[in-house]
């Protein structure tokens, strides 16, 4: 199976190089500390989506630490900034709930246009399926052209079932479906396709409402998780999307997509130290095994530790 | 999209126009701000920094210091920067002297490629051209039939053989050719642009078709890494423009920005919608405006000019200057307004109004209630709503789903608007009925 860390890194390393410098290529080892190397440090960090606001704060502590005598080289440096993002990172985590769940377990994909749901579906399909779980999946995208099918495929590839109506049908009406379906079934897991839609259209937040309202109705405590998909190469604006969905309809988690390209994917750094939702999954590829669960500390280690030597 | 930023700069320059007099140290202070913004509208680093420089040098070597407003000033100097950096003209899409006209799409995965080719085909068939889809994403699951679906929703041919995607896009050019076809859209599939085997794929296709626009499709929301995109695929396949998508959102689009000058290709269209008509050409003055907090009248304008009908407009014109202006003829002016796309969409662009309306929800839900409850008059009422007694109320509120109290209040309001109207009546009637009167429950 493609989930081992090793693999992550690999993927993430292989293309972290390739155009930016890492923060390797500022921080040479034994190199002493001062205001200069601080600003090149921001330069990195907003340039990997921190966000100026978070790295304003990272930037902070190293240079009080820095200040007050308790680091001095660069390579104390590199130890507390990865320290503190990995302590970022993880005071984001919820507790989870460990209330036993009747079957089947709900749960409900989210995101803005082409951030990635279907694929990620798939993905997280197949990534149950190993770990033993039957799935069923619901094509709750009856909006865009196509989506469907292409539900549809992954289905097949995967080989999970999917329970789907017509395009423009009601999608609310399609995760009812879904739900009774599995829970006759007896399937363990329902995962959830919905269209991809701007947080600003307050319509088709409506919606998502309603699909939720729905699956409640067809199974009690349903969704049980509700992950929002983003896109690895999105800016600021991520932190908006989460703001929005998660009023709307309450998020669980991310599942962070495209970490295979050049992208650092460091929004969610800065969501991290403004709202309590973990980043859950990390997908970097187009293969159903191209996935895993997030780590904070081998994310922080693929997105800091590029090797200098290409 | 771009209201956050200019709700920055306007606080920064408020500042700038509460000092007294300027001076290089609040000059450079405020720039400090505009840099933070930009950073967090995503432009990138490199870009931004640039950027303030280059405002701190014509800021502080003109005679700013001593000009009445130098606030003022150095707001045009910024709105001219950014007018500047974004491309300083409207950017046609080229047209090839030999038809067909083939564009080529391309970008990252989930960018919007397939459905800016629908709205372009759509774009050129209302412009009385013949164009061809051509679907040339083989690797995404159910592309091809997204497209063809696409297609047949809005009767444009698209053309697909079961082959490589260079000898799809090569067969299609022949096809456009024989058949007469004016211009060609290839939708190919998303990649990386570190994919190297499917950017040489990229310039395969070029190299077959040699197409005359090149047009690599970001998604506004794009971080720092859009300058890494846009670099890569200007360098390998030499691009001829960009088409910024999902620019209805929020995001600040700092993007747009950050291509622009790393690669210095104009932004050439703009998607603002889910609907295949929202297409816009990208209009550099008008986005710096709207950087800047000035709004975007003329777009307002335009859109207005281009889905009301004219006759329509007169005939309630003629009507409110008689006074005979029913809750019918308000109905119609509704449906003209609904024609010309959300409301939110509107309001933005009109300017100061994006600030304060913030928080407020304002997508249209009002006047969908309004719109149920005239659904459920009958003509009759609608020309004579005084003969609404308690029991016709009760019935609409029913019908509409809504409550009796909505029903009352729009009535009141109405016959308000039908009294202002009568004080009103030959003053600027016709800016009046160009407009809704503030209507809502």
């Amino acid at each position: 199976m493609g989930f081992s860390i090793k693999s992550l890194r690999e993927k993430l390393s292989k293309t972290t190089n390739k155009i930016s410098a890492g923060i390797r290529s500022i921080l040479p080892k034994g190199k002493k500390i001062d205001d200069a190397l601080l600003d090149e440090l921001e330069e990195v960090l907003i340039s990997a989506d921190i966000g100026p606001e978070a790295t304003m704060r990272i930037i902070d502590q190293a240079r009080n630490q820095y200040h007050g005598g308790k680091i001095t080289d660069s390579e104390q440096l590199e130890e507390l900034i990865k320290t503190t993002s990995v302590e970022i990172l993880k005071g984001a985590d919820s507790h989870p709930n460990l209330e036993t769940i009747t079957k089947p377990e709900v749960i409900m994909i989210v995101g803005v246009n082409g951030a990635g749901k279907t694929t990620t579906i798939a993905k997280l399909a197949r990534y149950y399926r190993s770990n033993g779980k039957t799935v069923l999946l619901a094509a709750g995208d009856t909006f865009r052209a196509a989506a469907i099918e292409q539900l549809g495929i992954w289905a097949d590839r995967v080989g999970v079932d999917i329970v789907k109506h017509g395009q423009d049908s009601d999608p609310a009406a399609v995760v009812f479906d879904a739900i009774n379906a599995a829970r006759s079934r007896g399937k363990d897991v329902v995962i959830i396709d919905t269209a991809g839609r701007l947080h600003t259209k307050s319509n088709l937040m409506e919606e998502l409402k309603k699909i939720r309202r729905v699956a409640a109705k067809a199974h009690s405590g349903a969704p049980h998780q509700t992950y929002l998909i983003i896109d690895g190469t999105t800016g600021q604006n991520g932190l908006k999307q989460i703001k929005l969905f998660d009023q709307a309809i309450g998020l669980t988690g991310l599942i962070l997509t495209k970490m295979d390209g050049t992208a650092k994917g460091g929004v969610v750094l800065a969501a991290a130290t403004q709202f309590k939702i973990p980043v859950r999954y990390i997908g970097f590829g187009e293969t159903a095994d191209d996935f895993d669960s997030f780590d904070p500390q081998s994310f922080v280690a693929a997105i800091f530790d590029s090797k200098s030597d290409d | 999209m771009f209201d956050e930023l200019s709700e920055k700069l306007e606080r920064v320059f408020k500042t700038l126009r509460g000092a007294g007099k300027l001076t290089e140290q609040n000059i450079r202070d405020s720039l400090r701000e505009v840099r933070r913004t930009l950073l967090e509208a995503d432009v990138n680093y490199k870009v931004a920094k640039d950027f303030i420089q280059s405002i701190e040098t014509k800021a502080i070597g003109q005679n700013t210091l001593r000009s009445i407003n130098p606030g003022q000033q150095v707001i045009k100097i910024v709105h001219q920067e950014l007018i500047t950096l974004l491309g300083g003209q409207v950017a046609e899409l080229e047209i090839s002297p030999m038809p067909p006209t083939i564009i080529m799409l391309c970008g990252l995965q989930g960018s919007g490629k397939t459905t800016l080719a629908a709205k372009l085909a759509l774009h050129y068939r209302r412009n009385g051209k013949n164009p061809l889809l051509v679907a040339a994403d083989i690797y995404r699951p159910a592309a091809i039939q997204q497209l063809k679906t696409l297609g047949k929703g809005l009767n444009i041919e698209v053309f697909y053989k079961d082959d490589k995607p260079v000898g799809i896009c090569r067969a299609a050019s022949a096809e456009a050719i024989n058949r007469g076809y004016t211009h060609v859209l290839f939708d190919t599939a998303g990649r990386l642009h570190i994919d190297d085997q499917l950017m040489q794929e990229l310039a395969d296709i070029k190299k077959a078709t040699s197409p005359i626009e090149i047009l690599l499709v970001a998604d506004t929301m794009t971080g720092q890494d859009a300058v890494n995109i846009a670099s890569e695929f200007d360098r390998r396949l030499g691009i001829t423009g960009v088409a910024l998508t999902k620019l209805d959102g929020d995001a600040r689009g700092g993007a747009a920005l950050s291509i622009r000058a790393v690669v210095g290709k104009p932004i050439k269209v703009v998607g603002v919608g889910e609907k295949l008509d929202a297409l816009e050409k990208f209009y550099p003055d008008r986005m710096a405006s709207r950087i800047l907090g000035m709004g975007d009248i003329v777009s307002l304008v335009e859109k207005a000019q281009q889905t009301v009908d004219l006759k329509e407009a007169a005939r309630l014109t003629e009507k409110l200057q008689k006074e005979s202006f029913t809750l019918e003829d308000f109905y119609s002016q509704l449906q003209q307004l609904k024609k010309m796309g959300p409301l939110e969409s509107l309001l933005e662009m009109i300017p100061g109004i994006g600030k304060s309306l913030k928080g407020i929800n304002m997508d249209g839900n009002e006047l969908v209630k309004v719109e149920a409850i005239l659904n459920s008059m009958t003509v009759e009422e609608k020309r004579e709503p005084h003969i609404l007694n308690g029991s016709r109320r009760h019935r609409v509120a029913r019908g509409s789903g809504t409550s009796i109290q909505d029903v009352n209040s729009l009535l009141k309001q109405f016959s308000q608007m039908q009294k202002m109207l009568k004080k009103f009546t030959g003053k600027n009637m016709k800016a009046f009925a160009g407009g809704l009167p503030k209507f809502g429950l």
